[in-house]
């Protein structure tokens, strides 16, 4: 085991007051500890020198709970590709380095402390149409809906979303469309969600947008950061369905009301 | 009437409604930059052929057609131009607080310059225009200086227009550096737009990135091949 002294510049931030990078030295950090636990560390020893630890959010540490943030020398979650900040390990770092530490940056996600970001945004686009309705009662069988393995295995990739985050802290216009185009499309793609397709894909737009995220200027940034690997494609579809829907709308087919057009 | 209104209001007012619509503004106008540099290259086909197709365009439709084309063409650039600048004031308020260290892993530095290279080309556009369509600053609509006979038929001198035009070295230079700004948009905004249109898949996307990149390519050498071969070579002087 090496042990690694590092320079690290980490973003020290209260609420909405104005932020600053504060130095902080962090010697003799085993090589195999992982990026969370090099941060446990270094709290544990401004802990013992009486200074506030760095705050940062985190959960599983399994790399499967989305929790974990902080923009890592420009990067979310850090070099390394389809990796979450706590399954990125110190071996992938030199003794001598300079590692900046920065939240996840976008307006619609407010600092709370430090490295911590409010990402509620996303659950309330969720919220706006991430979902399928389905009458209560007995379980339907399982089996009911004949589904198509590619059909499945498509929708898994884009249910693979963690819901991170990563997306909007690399896009150069902190766009969260990469996040919204997987939602939108695991339901859209499967038999189930079919029957709400148009709304959830006009409503789930229309909260990003109104959250205050920044458009998609296919530059696939978001796709180099995300931990799951979630394709740019699932942003063709999702700019697709929203085409197609829209233009129902406003000619207003799919409106119920006899003679409205339908 | 007015619910169609509010519901048309409604897909400009979202983020994916304007790049629509910057996506389909920028097929017109990349078929019209196509279609003008083919035109163009009838220079080097001589006198008679691009004097013949400059006097078609303007006498198509008893002339009314390029009327047609130019609002066209004007409809297509003010819409490509308003959407993209609400959409830049946007992405730039989107992140109030810039990263202390800034990293890019894979967007092109085409893509990130658009909004640059964009507005050159539109500086650019504005100039071309004053210089061989409006005609300021020239002596390009004297009649006694630039007109030619054409199956007995006095036509506007296209051919020395374009000549004389290139033969000023500054016109040449502000040319080619406008043609390789539009290149370097083109590689960038040709596949983008398929992407934004939905059209692209893991199929096809390969090949809109490749054919973006030899349109934009194309359109480069097609161009800059007409004061290169004016200005430096002194073709047709």
């Amino acid at each position: 085991m090496a042990l690694l002294n590092l320079h690290l510049k980490v973003w020290r931030q209260t609420g909405t007051q104005p932020g600053h990078f504060q130095d902080i030295e962090a010697p003799e950090i085993p090589d195999h500890a992982s990026f969370l636990e090099m941060m446990d560390i270094v709290n544990e020893r401004l802990i013992r020198a009486g200074q506030d630890p760095v705050a940062f959010d985190h959960d599983c540490r399994e790399g499967i709970c989305g929790m974990c943030s902080m923009t890592i020398n420009g990067m979310a979650h850090g070099p390394e590709r389809g990796t979450t900040t706590c399954q990125l390990h110190m071996r992938k770092f030199r003794t001598g380095d300079t590692i900046w530490v920065e939240p996840f940056r976008a307006r619609a996600f407010p600092v709370v402390k430090d490295l911590m970001v409010d990402r509620s945004a996303f659950d309330r686009i969720m919220k706006a149409g991430g979902y399928v309705s389905v009458r209560t009662g007995a379980a339907p069988e399982a089996n009911e809906i004949p589904i198509g393995k590619d059909v499945a295995d498509a929708a898994m990739d884009a249910a693979a979303c963690i819901g991170c985050g990563a997306c909007v802290a690399s896009c150069k216009n902190a766009s969260a469309m990469l996040y919204v185009s997987a939602k939108v499309g695991q339901l859209n793609t499967l038999p189930q969600g079919h029957a709400e397709k148009d709304r959830r894909t006009l409503a789930m737009v229309r909260q990003m947008d109104a959250e205050g995220f920044g458009n998609c200027t296919n530059q696939y940034e978001c796709e180099a950061a995300c931990p799951k690997e979630i394709s740019v494609r699932w942003i063709a579809k999702l700019n697709r369905d929203y085409a197609v829907a829209s233009v129902k709308e406003v000619v207003g087919i799919g409106r119920q009301q006899a003679g409205d057009g339908d | 009437m007015s619910s169609l209104l509010d519901s048309l209001s409604r897909f400009y007012a979202s983020s994916i409604g304007k790049k629509l619509l910057v996506a389909l503004s920028g097929l017109a106008l990349i078929g019209f930059v196509l279609g003008h540099m083919i035109g163009n290259l009838l220079i080097f086909a001589g006198p008679d052929a691009i004097n013949e197709y400059g006097h078609m365009l303007h006498t198509m439709g008893h002339g009314g057609l390029i009327w047609v084309a130019r609002f066209g063409l004007l409809a297509a650039v003010l819409v490509h131009i308003v959407a993209t600048i609400h959409l830049t004031r946007q992405n730039r308020a989107a992140r109030k607080d810039a990263y202390g260290k800034e990293a890019t892993r894979v967007a092109t530095s085409a893509s990130r310059i658009m909004i640059f290279s964009g507005l050159t080309i539109l500086a650019f556009v504005i100039y071309h225009l004053l210089h061989f369509t409006v005609r300021v600053g020239n002596e390009y609509n004297n009649p006694a200086l630039y007109t030619a006979m054409l199956d007995g038929q006095p036509v506007h001198n296209v051919y020395k227009m374009v000549i004389d035009g290139f033969s000023w070295a500054p016109a040449s230079v502000f040319y080619i550096i406008a043609v390789a700004l539009l290149c370097n948009h083109l590689s960038h905004g040709f596949a983008s737009l398929f992407q934004t249109l939905g059209l692209a898949t893991n199929k096809t996307w390969p090949l809109f990135q490749k054919a973006g990149h030899a349109f934009a390519l194309l359109i480069l050498v097609g161009n800059c091949s007409i004061p290169i071969a004016i200005w430096l070579f002194g073709y047709g002087r």
